[in-house]
């Protein structure tokens, strides 16, 4: 994914991006790399909390072999611009796994790009993506998943799902779908939603006041996008960090 | 402890109630009964402080302070608590953490040393007791999956651990067999009947007040209270109905 020239708009993957931001950053550092030897299973992840103002881009470009896992936890959350971006290629009966959670308020726009190619057959992916946007925010997922000719018994799904915490924020999410074999399973879901009105005022009439009543509706969100995280400390990381974004938001 | 003065108000626009009064002191348990239409659910939500229930007229005096000038989490940390008819339900949201930062935001609000963990956990238990429902229960997301009858034990144990001075309760019972009827009822009166404490009951039905008896019974009929009375008047109004009772 190394760009040489800087994107423009027409470009399908910058197409809601941050472009100023972008050439205020431009070039971008080198893709990260990272092959999955057969049979192994590995893991890793992103708190992408760049200061205020700044553009953070991280492009990964994962090779998973056959029989292999890969599983990645993502929080992206800073910056003026933050991006991130995964080019997945699975090989035979491999499986890759994202959880990410957007949070992002004020101006910002954060995105998670995602091209996931089932080049071989029984290979099985999962993408499960979380946003949070408030005020003048924006959150993108531009996810594909290329099948393969050869690649049958492929199993995807992407479940997408975005919280507006103000009218004057936004959510694009776009799945996308390229299949060329003919036994394949491919489940995906969008939705744009805001908080539950009902769930706000059976929350007050309780005693809870509103940054605390929306906290817990916000955290019930994207429960489950860090409980697989295998290590505790990292774990309770995530967890902080996407608590105290949260605390600036509502 | 209420005192509700010429309440009007309106919901999108129109006009539900239309100048109701009632004054409920410490140690009563009053009961709104009245046919369907007539604003009595209105009447609650309004004094719980739901959004688009819009006051338009008239005053609410709750322990001597204007309760419309509090917002609903206020209403409650003075002590207000509002059964639902239809209790809501959060997914992802277990009940102890829902009670837990309800009960915390509540004594926070007043100033109150907020309450650890375990001193939770045990307070929770014993009113879950009262209940007769299972703590199991109360690590399940709020309302999620219970049944009808499961959703007002729930709220009753809700009441418990808040333990508020005025419960309005909006047909808690409806949705009940008999024999969480009599839980329920119990249980009101466990958690309620007490000197420094009252309940207004809003309900259709005699049979809750057969478990909970009320000092006063009052028909809400087009927005406004028509009549008021001790005990008898519900028997009345159930062997009667309410066209007959209002027209008298």
């Amino acid at each position: 994914m190394t760009l040489l020239a800087l994107p423009t708009r027409k470009d399908e993957a910058w197409r809601y991006s941050d472009l100023d931001a972008l050439a205020a950053a431009w070039p971008v550092p080198a893709a990260t790399r990272i092959t999955v030897a057969e049979g192994e299973s590995a893991h890793d992840h992103l708190l992408q909390d760049a200061a205020d103002g700044t553009t953070a881009v991280y492009d990964y470009v994962i090779d998973i072999a056959d029989n292999a896992r890969f599983d990645f936890h993502l929080l992206n959350m800073g910056g003026k611009l933050g991006r991130v971006t995964f080019a997945v290629t699975l090989g035979k009966g491999s499986h890759f796994e994202l959880n990410g959670a957007i949070i992002g308020g004020g101006e910002q726009t954060l995105e998670i790009i995602t091209s996931v190619t089932h080049a071989q057959p029984d290979a099985t992916s999962g993408q499960t993506v979380r946003s949070i946007l408030g005020s003048h925010a924006t959150g993108n997922y531009l996810g594909s998943i290329n099948v393969a000719r050869d690649a049958q018994r492929t199993d995807a799904f992407q479940s997408i799902k975005a919280m507006l915490l103000d009218r004057t924020a936004t959510a694009n999410a776009k799945p996308e779908l390229e299949i060329y074999a003919d036994d394949v399973k491919c489940a995906h879901g969008a939705t744009v939603g805001e908080l539950d009105k009902q769930a706000l005022f059976y929350m007050a009439s309780r005693g809870m006041d509103p940054a605390t009543a929306k906290t817990l509706l916000l955290k019930a969100f994207v429960a489950g996008v860090f409980d697989d995280v295998a290590q505790d400390d990292l774990r309770e990381r995530f967890e902080a960090a996407a608590l105290a974004k949260l605390g600036t938001l509502v | 402890m209420l005192t509700i003065d010429n309440l009007t108000n309106e919901i999108d626009g129109k006009a539900i109630l239309k100048g109701l009064s009632l004054q409920i002191n410490a140690g009563e348990i009053h009961a709104i009964m009245g046919p369907n239409g007539a604003g009595k659910s209105t009447l609650a939500y309004t004094l719980g402080g739901r959004p688009n229930y819009d006051v338009t007229g008239g005053t609410a005096t709750f322990e001597g302070a204007d309760l419309f000038g509090m917002d609903p989490h206020e209403r409650a940390a003075a002590g207000l608590f509002l059964g639902f008819q239809y209790p809501v339900e959060i997914p992802g949201v277990s009940n102890l953490q829902f009670l837990r930062e309800s009960l915390n935001s509540q004594r926070r609000a007043r100033g109150e040393k907020e309450l650890n963990g375990g001193e939770f956990i045990k307070l929770a238990k014993e009113k879950a007791g009262l209940l007769g429902l299972d703590m199991e229960m109360l690590k399940r997301p709020v309302n999620v999956g219970f049944s009808g009858g499961e959703k007002k034990r729930a709220e009753m144990v809700q009441m418990g651990i808040l333990d508020p001075k005025l419960a309005i309760l909006d047909e808690t019972d409806s949705g009940l067999d008999i024999d969480a009827l009599k839980t329920v009822g119990a249980g009101i009166n466990a958690i309620m009947r007490k000197p420094d404490k009252a309940v207004l009951l809003i309900t259709h039905y005699q049979r809750l007040l057969d478990y909970v008896k009320p000092d006063f019974v009052h028909v809400l009929a087009a927005g406004r209270i028509v009549k008021s009375g001790g005990p008898e008047l519900a028997l009345q109004l159930e062997s009667e109905g309410y066209s007959e009772v209002i027209a008298a």
